[in-house]
């Protein structure tokens, strides 16, 4: 048996490496994704007043640098008992599109984008974001840029600062927003839409008019059929900030609604021996492994995901997109996982849009933005949908507002199950014979870059045929000896 | 902790403490040798920077010796001094590290025996203390 | 003109170092017009390690590595990294200092794992197993010079891309501080701060009383410190122009400490103790651990852990 290694995995944020195994004849036997980091947050996070958690979990990201601020904020209103106002949930909600402008926006042109534009044949010198600029013109690349740090700027004048934001307060936020700030806010947010227009269009141009990507786009070999979990609003438009959470199966058709703590009746998360990184599954249906079809126990979070399950969005510019992109697949809900990427452009203007509505809005410009705090009910959860997918922040403190529980359930977490399967099916698809070279290496990492990973994955099973490795481990944790019946 | 004989770092006011070990010299009262035995104009001006790096370059204790409180040289030096050894203790206890390693006594300038009084029953409750 | 060459690896980091270098915008492009970035891995290039393993020694200017260091392969990294540049530059204060996941040093790893993949209240742990095949084990945070000989250093949580623009033109222009030094304007958070009372010619009040952040309103022109919230400004580097502050909010000192200090979180015990109006109020800071070491807890567990 032999093993190729993919390592780094790399255009995604953290550390993961893929092993491929191939059988005697060369093909795949099987192939697995592990995450090789940990840090242990939810350990961490115990004693540590409620309040300074936001600011603490943001820096579990920083390239979505600020979901876990939002997620635990909202957890923070929970257990406070303390309901935001209207001026305070209109800025947390301009805020929190702000960065998922310049998340989508950084994760499009830096991870997701430089496989196609600079080619599938391309170096991987050359694969890269500025390869990305190159290809469509240094000009673009400008106003890309340019219009993104436009993003960066709202999320530093509501944030405090244009990475792990500060302004969190249970029930409120820290600073006022100035009439000034509110009007550049709006002239902002027009340059916003621009830039998910030029997204779309560059979409369009480079990818959705070749033939070659187009197959990709609608190809069996990059499908992974699943359940699918999203945030709606009361219309079952997509809802980013907050909402009701809802599954749907592999045919489309609502499995459940959750909001709250509800999320536990729902959502199990098994440990694996392989990766860091956990493989959450529907309660209901059980641990079936890492299977797709419509018996599978899993379910993907994301673009993708919330597309599917949502009727649509709530902005004009992004419900045509949406439409555009329902005729292309002719339906939904819509498997084949390049389709992230799509999706995402389609947010992107939907977070810009709702920007230059919400700001319009002059009693953003409240002077009063806290809550007197009387009250510790001692438990909180705050839910989101992140760029990647659906967030879930979980404490329990004591009397004081000390947390001593904690659990998070992370977006990519989610995709993990997902994840597997698409790398492993990519694998078998494209390494016939022993076969291996560069660029079908990165066809397989393409697999995972649609789902914009800040955690990479795996999973492994044993049985009869399947390579193992025997590791022995002091008391102490060390690895002592290792036996593979791989080469 | 060299043959049973602890290394002790004493930062001593030289308002009060300091003539206070000066003044056991002079009495004859007799402390253990590994003391050590560093003037500073106040205990305001220690920092806990310095108990710290004496801790981790090899001493075994760091005494602090002051004036009685409401005496000291610059009104409130000695105050100050009790408030940050208290909130080093705190973080002290919370990360697993014997704050019993550091002790502030007031000391005056006459007060030879009890300067020496004092080293040795530091020295004492440093050697219950589990080995470096 | 030849470009300078330049790498970044992020390690056990959140990748907020990096992003903070794409945040110069345009100013980024600019200066890819000036340096060749050899590689940028894994958050950028495609070069994997084999390919790293290759480059000769020396081969890079300047390269930056971002993010603490908890497991061997980050080590391994580490000393390839110093083999490879000639200058070897911490990127944010989890290289520098250990940062907030340094904070994991208060619990050993086998307690951080139990609670993630066994405790936590959504796990389906009828197993009870924890990962460990084929990975690599999760060891106790360290900086970066506690593995290799580090030429600078850079502050901040991370730092603000505006203070990248200015360690850029200070490469460029070869005008970086002596090996060893913190690139930095110097100037503390406090002294940046429009609330500072000394700069309004007032002298500085004792601390009555010890604020939690949402305790209370706090009054927009006066000094956060004085009026009980925990602002670590005195002692923090404002390369970030005292962004937090600026917000109602105390700093919690990501951007390192001022020079003269030889570890933050005692100098910031100093501090507050030296200033705190009776020692009752000492006891009423709630984690104090979590306050002052936020982001430097390694680095002072380190200091400690000799004696431990």
């Amino acid at each position: 048996m032999r093993k190729i290694e993919i390592n780094p995995l790399t255009r995604i944020e953290g550390h993961g490496r893929i092993s491929i195994f191939l059988d005697k004849e060369g093909d795949v036997e099987n192939a697995f994704l592990q995450t090789v980091e940990f840090v242990g947050y939810e350990r961490i996070l115990r004693g540590v007043p409620i309040e300074e958690v936001p600011r603490l979990v943001s820096t579990i990201c920083g390239v979505c640098r600020g979901v876990h601020f939002i997620a635990s904020l909202k957890a923070s209103d929970e257990v406070f008992s303390v309901k935001p106002s209207v001026a305070v949930r209109k800025i947390r909600e301009i805020f929190y599109n702000a960065h998922i402008v310049e998340d989508h926006t950084a994760v499009l042109y830096a991870f997701g984008f430089p496989d196609f534009i600079c080619g599938l044949y391309s170096s991987p010198s050359e694969r890269n974001l500025i390869g990305v600029f190159k290809k469509i013109g240094t000009e673009f690349g400008r106003e890309i840029l340019k219009k993104r740090a436009g993003a960066l700027r709202i999320f530093e004048i509501l944030g405090g600062r244009p990475s792990h934001p500060v302004t969190a307060l249970p029930g409120g936020w820290s600073k006022p927003v100035k009439e000034e700030e509110r009007k550049e806010i709006i002239k902002i947010a027009d340059e916003l839409i621009e830039l998910g227009k030029l997204t779309l269009k560059i979409f369009e141009d480079y990818i959705l008019k070749n033939k070659e990507y187009e197959e990709f786009f609608r190809s069996d070999v990059y499908r992974v059929v699943l359940n699918y979990l999203g945030g709606v609003d009361e219309n079952d438009k997509i809802a980013f900030y907050d909402g009701t959470y809802k599954f749907i199966d592999t045919k489309g058709n609502e499995i459940g609604r959750f909001k709250g703590r509800e999320y536990l009746e729902y959502i199990a998360e098994k440990t694996l021996p392989w990766s860091y990184t956990k493989a959450p599954y529907l309660k209901k249906h059980g641990w079936k492994g890492f299977i797709d079809g419509e018996a599978t126990g899993l379910y993907s979070v994301g673009p993708l995901a919330r597309f599917n399950v949502g009727k649509g969005y709530n902005t004009a510019l992004a419900q045509e997109a949406y439409e555009k992109m329902v005729d292309f697949y002719g339906g939904k809900p819509v498997h084949n996982i390049l389709a992230y990427h799509w999706a995402r452009a389609i947010e992107l203007v939907n977070a810009a849009e709702n920007i230059k509505i919400l700001s319009s809005d002059e009693s953003i410009t409240e002077r009063n933005l806290r809550q007197e705090i009387n009250k510790v009910a001692g438990e909180g959860i705050g839910i989101v949908e992140a760029p990647r997918g659906t967030l879930i922040h979980h404490y329990r403190t004591d009397e004081k507002g000390i947390i001593q529980d904690a659990n998070l359930i992370v977006a990519t977490t989610q995709n993990k199950g997902a994840i597997n399967i698409a790398v492993k099916r990519v694998a078998q698809n494209f390494i016939k014979k022993g076969r291996v070279d560069e660029r079908i290496l990165n066809m397989i990492e393409i697999a995972y870059r649609a789902y914009d990973l800040c955690f990479a994955c795996a999973t492994h099973e044993i049985n009869n045929k399947i390579p193992f490795q025997i590791d022995i481990y002091s008391n102490e944790g060390e690895l002592i000896k290792s036996f593979e019946n791989y080469a | 902790m060299k043959e049973n004989n602890p290394v002790i770092l004493v930062f001593a006011c030289q308002w009060c403490a300091y003539q206070g070990a000066d003044n056991a010299g002079m009495q004859k009262y007799s402390y253990p040798s590994g003391v050590y035995i560093i003037r500073v104009p106040c205990t305001g001006r220690i920092e806990p920077e310095f108990i710290i790096e004496a801790l981790s370059k090899g001493a075994d204790g760091v005494f602090i010796g002051g004036c009685y409180l409401g005496e000291c040289h610059y009104k409130d030096g000695n105050n100050k001094a009790k408030m940050r050894v208290s909130l080093l203790n705190r973080i002290l206890k919370e990360v697993g590290f014997e704050p019993e390693r550091i002790r502030i006594e007031w000391i005056s300038a006459g007060e030879g025996r009890k300067f020496a009084q004092s080293m040795k029953d530091f020295a004492e409750e440093l050697k219950k203390l589990k080995y470096r | 003109m030849k470009r300078l060459k330049i790498a970044f690896y992020t390690a056990g980091g959140c990748g907020g170092c990096d992003m903070s270098v794409i945040d110069m915008s345009e100013s980024f492009l600019n200066f890819t017009e000036k340096f060749e970035i050899v590689f940028w891995t894994p958050m950028i290039t495609d070069l994997k390690y084999r390919d790293i393993e290759k480059i000769p020694s020396d081969y890079i200017d300047f390269g930056f590595f971002s993010g603490n260091l908890n497991t061997k392969e980050h080590e391994k990294i580490a000393k390839l990294m110093r083999d490879k540049c000639r200058k070897l530059i911490t990127l944010g204060i989890c290289a520098s200092e250990g940062g907030i996941r340094g904070l994991a040093n208060l619990h050993t790893p086998e307690q951080l794992i139990k609670t993630a993949y066994i405790e936590t209240i959504s796990n389906d742990s009828s197993d009870k197993i924890t990962p460990k095949t084929g990975l690599p084990s999760i060891k106790k945070v360290k900086t970066l010079n506690q593995v290799v000989n580090v030429d600078y250093f850079i502050g901040g949580c991370p730092p603000h891309h505006e203070h990248m623009k200015r360690v850029f033109h200070l490469i460029l222009k070869d005008e970086l501080p002596p090996s060893g030094s913190w690139i930095t304007d110097g100037k503390s958070v406090c002294e940046l701060c429009d609330k500072n009372s000394m700069l309004k010619g007032k002298p500085r009040e004792a601390l009555k009383e010890i604020k939690r952040l949402y305790e209370g309103t706090p009054e927009s022109d006066r000094c956060l410190l004085e009026q009980g919230y925990l602002c670590l400004g005195p002692l923090t580097l404002g390369d970030c122009g005292c962004r937090c502050p600026s917000v109602n909010i105390p700093c919690a000192g990501c951007g390192g400490a001022v020079s003269g200090v030889s570890d933050f979180g005692l100098r910031a015990i100093s501090m507050i103790a030296g200033i705190v109006e009776r020692e009752e109020l000492i006891q009423k800071i709630p984690a104090p651990v979590f306050l002052f070491y936020r982001y430097t807890l390694a680095s002072f567990l380190n200091k400690l852990g000799g004696r431990k």
